[in-house]
């Protein structure tokens, strides 16, 4: 047992935190620093660096590529990616699509798509939610029905994350309603161009546009776009939601956070000295250093595990790495709203576009919007309670 | 990096295993407490054969030559038995602190003893004002021609009652609090002015009250007049091994609630099905996971020589285990039920070692305080 990394890995390391911290524009990772919302070309600019780089779809096959780095390889990209606060490629292209493409796509599937989606010339969003199935997704009831060489799609997704970028949408479809319901499903691609589709954005607390709804009216979407088999789609959609095992706990990103609690507690100051000196929020600010690092340790076995479990099974620890971290970012944003005090107050999105000076110190005005967005992730992606029924069934055996 | 065993390692690891199931069943557990010391001397003579005396000396010295994982191996199988014997005290306390501070000469004329277990060692440094404070010592050390003469009271020494040798902090130079002129001596049990108070803790490991009244020591015996360094670094490797130690009770804990909702059946279905207990339970894998991985964080910091890097890396463990102990060990009496609430029964005795590790050099509160004290753990330090 060596809990160091060994030179190669560290050498690994030094690489990556050089690249992440020079090749990326500045302006862009300062935008992640202080919560503030990516625009289109940002994400697609970065994302477009990384590819370049052959650094962005590392976790998809060598062929179309992917890398074929180490479990420990792939822990130190992410965490070095996070700690420089790039943004993490559009998960939907890269963490999601992709994959289930390269995996169950055709071969004219592959083509079209996987190398404009690795290069953010095509931008994906996720139709999965709808509005009667959050938790219970495979009770959803997005109808498409084959008629000759097209599917007639009808019906509503919600929560679509940034469908205003979007250029296409996968989707979760019902092609079968005579059988069980995880058996009826489909997995299509369509255009968001396709006539019958509207966007309709849902302004969430934070007062951000991250998620919309989107209304399918007879749209029409060739055969082709069907991933795989009809029915099977089901299958595919675990296989996504299960490929991302480690980055989601996203220790690198709380890290950072940290550190730039750290550092704005030293500039805040609290009975005449730096809030930093102060006791009580510095063990506040402890407690959740403590949880943080056991979760990167934590995260660390399940790396150093994944070389040895056959594919598909999944080392015990890897469970818990959603739910910890999910609240231990939540935890942090806390803090940082915290640090900022009455200065959370002002509601300053209004000012966007026009040249009103900040009221109280620039960093402050996300905080409290970060803290109101921040409650989303232990909601998405199965929020913490499908997590522990998940955990409860799956490693416990209950 | 690597989290495999070492083939040693493993075998070190199945031997340490073996031993706890063959030997340290609850029912034979009993037994043992039944015992004159309150502990098995057969077992205790078995933990010599298989070499675990001598875990940390080097192999020259006829020991097993193992580091901090060596040590959490052990630790972790001992805290799912529950050892009783005084391996923590003898091994970890008095055979780090004659390895970091004991001459050559003491250090090579005791390990044979020590690991043949004919030698047992306890450490002497907590006094009733001194709470987790290592440098708050009133006891005196006044040297009297070749020699010191130690006069005071000590309090909770674990396994002080059957030691045959003891270490003792004894001020001598400076205000009670000082850092500078914290001794460090070796005294024997029987010594002339020496008398002990032996009892049992809430755990029913043994302790004793020590007073110290003219005690002579001279020669080896002194190991040096301001020694609290040294004395940190071993008591933060003794915490790691707690740290182990308390990941194997709280893993039995999860273990055998696991099993008990399975079986426990009520309103005609196991109470395992409810999801109120399932979700509980989930808590309780999550913070047993967390604490494991912060007892290898711990066992690896450990032998770290600055002082400042160790101390933030072993307050963080010890805060978490702290919290994730009594998570797990409130939880497995709740979800057991009255049947939980016995001593006929193998969680309570579980909870209460758990519950006293927790008390031991310095609690989850106390360790959140050194950790916020030193600018936390990402980032330079205060």
């Amino acid at each position: 047992m060596d809990l160091n990394f060994t030179d190669e890995e560290l050498a690994f390391r030094d690489e990556a935190r050089r690249f992440f911290r020079t090749a990326i524009p500045q302006s862009i990772r300062a935008k992640v620093a202080e919560g503030e919302g990516l625009t289109k070309d940002d994400m697609v600019t970065s994302q477009r660096i990384l590819n370049q780089h052959g650094w962005c779809t590392v976790n998809w096959p060598v062929a179309w590529g992917g890398k074929d780095w180490s479990p420990v390889q792939i822990y130190l990209y992410q965490d070095e990616m996070q700690q420089a606060d790039v943004p993490t490629p559009i998960a939907f292209n890269v963490s999601m699509v992709g994959p289930v493409i390269a995996q169950f796509g055709s071969e004219e599937q592959k083509q079209r798509f996987l190398p404009a989606t690795a290069n953010a010339d095509i931008f994906w969003c996720q139709g999965f939610s709808e509005p009667g199935s959050g938790s219970d997704l495979a009770s959803l009831r997005t109808r498409a029905e084959r008629k000759g060489d097209k599917y007639i799609v009808n019906g509503q997704k919600i929560w679509t994350t940034l469908a205003q970028y979007a250029d296409w949408i996968f989707c979760l479809v019902r092609t079968d309603t005579a059988v069980k319901q995880q058996e009826g499903i489909s997995f299509l691609l369509i255009d968001m161009k396709t006539p019958g589709i509207t966007v309709r954005p849902i302004i969430t607390i934070d007062g951000g546009r991250e998620v919309n709804e989107v209304f399918f009216d007879n749209v029409e979407v060739p055969v082709e776009n069907l991933v795989g088999q009809e029915n099977k789609g089901w299958d595919y959609a675990k296989f996504l939601l299960g490929n991302e095992r480690t980055g989601i706990a996203r220790v690198g990103n709380s890290k950072a956070k940290v550190i730039r609690i750290k550092e704005l507690a030293s500039l805040e100051f609290a009975g005449g000295r730096p809030l930093i000196e102060d006791t009580k929020f510095r063990e506040k600010l402890a407690a959740v250093e403590i949880e943080l690092k056991a979760l990167e340790m934590t995260q660390l076995r399940v790396v150093a595990d994944e070389r040895k479990l056959e594919k598909g099974r999944q080392n015990p620890a890897s469970s818990i790495l959603k739910l910890k971290g999910s609240v231990i970012q939540q935890q942090l944003t806390e803090l940082l709203m915290d640090v900022v005090g009455p200065y959370a107050m002002p509601y300053q999105r209004d000012f966007d576009g026009n040249n009103e000076p900040a009221i109280g110190p620039e960093y402050a005005s996300e905080a409290a919007p970060m803290y109101f967005n921040y409650r989303k992730v232990s909601i998405y992606g199965g929020s913490n309670e499908i997590q522990r029924n998940i955990i409860a069934k799956a490693i416990l055996g209950l | 990096m690597d989290f495999d065993l070492s083939d040693d390692q493993r075998l070190l690891k199945e031997s340490v295993d073996r031993l706890i199931a063959d030997q340290y069943k609850f029912e034979q557990r009993k037994k043992y407490l039944t015992e004159p010391k309150g502990w098995s001397d057969a077992v205790y003579a078995q933990l010599a054969e298989l070499g675990l005396l001598g875990l940390t000396f080097e192999e020259t010295l006829g020991g097993f030559g193992g580091g901090p994982v060596e040590t959490m191996i052990v630790m972790e199988a001992f805290g799912r038995g529950l050892v009783l014997e005084p391996f923590f005290p003898t091994v970890i306390l008095g055979g780090g602190l004659l390895r970091r501070a004991g001459s050559p000469g003491l250090l090579g004329g005791l390990a044979p003893a020590i690991t043949a277990g004919k030698l047992k060692l306890a450490f002497a440094h907590i006094e009733r004002h001194s709470r987790y404070d290592l440098g708050d010592v009133a006891t005196t050390a006044r040297k009297e021609g070749g020699a010191w003469l130690l006069n005071g009271a000590k309090s909770l020494v674990l396994h002080g009652d059957t030691a045959d040798k003891i270490f003792v902090t004894a001020r001598t130079s400076g205000a009670q609090r000082d850092r500078d002129g914290v001794g460090l001596f070796l005294i024997d049990a029987n010594a002339p002015g020496v008398s002990r108070r032996g009892y049992f803790n809430q755990d029913r490991l043994r302790a004793a009250e020590i007073t110290l009244s003219n005690v002579r020591v001279s020669g080896d015996g002194v190991l040096g007049e301001s020694m609290l360094p040294t004395i940190e670094h071993v008591i933060d490797e003794a915490i790691a091994a707690l740290c182990a130690e308390a990941v194997g009770a709280m893993q039995v804990m999860h273990d055998t609630t696991l099993d008990y909702m399975k079986t426990r059946k009520q309103f005609g279905r196991t109470i395992g099905s409810f999801q109120v207990l399932q979700h509980r339970s989930v808590d309780m894998l999550v913070a047993l996971e967390q604490a494991r991985s912060m007892a290898m964080f711990a066992a690896v910091m450990a032998a770290e020589e600055n002082p400042i890097e160790r101390k933030r890396a072993i307050a963080a463990a010890k805060a978490q285990i702290g919290r994730s102990g009594h998570l797990i060990g409130e939880e497995a009496v709740q979800i057991h039920g009255g049947i939980g609430m016995t001593n006929e029964y193998s969680v309570g005795h579980s909870f209460k070692r758990m519950t006293m590790i927790g008390q031991m050099y310095g609690d989850a509160d106390a360790h959140l305080a050194v950790l916020a004290s030193l600018g936390g753990l990402f980032g330079k330090a205060a």
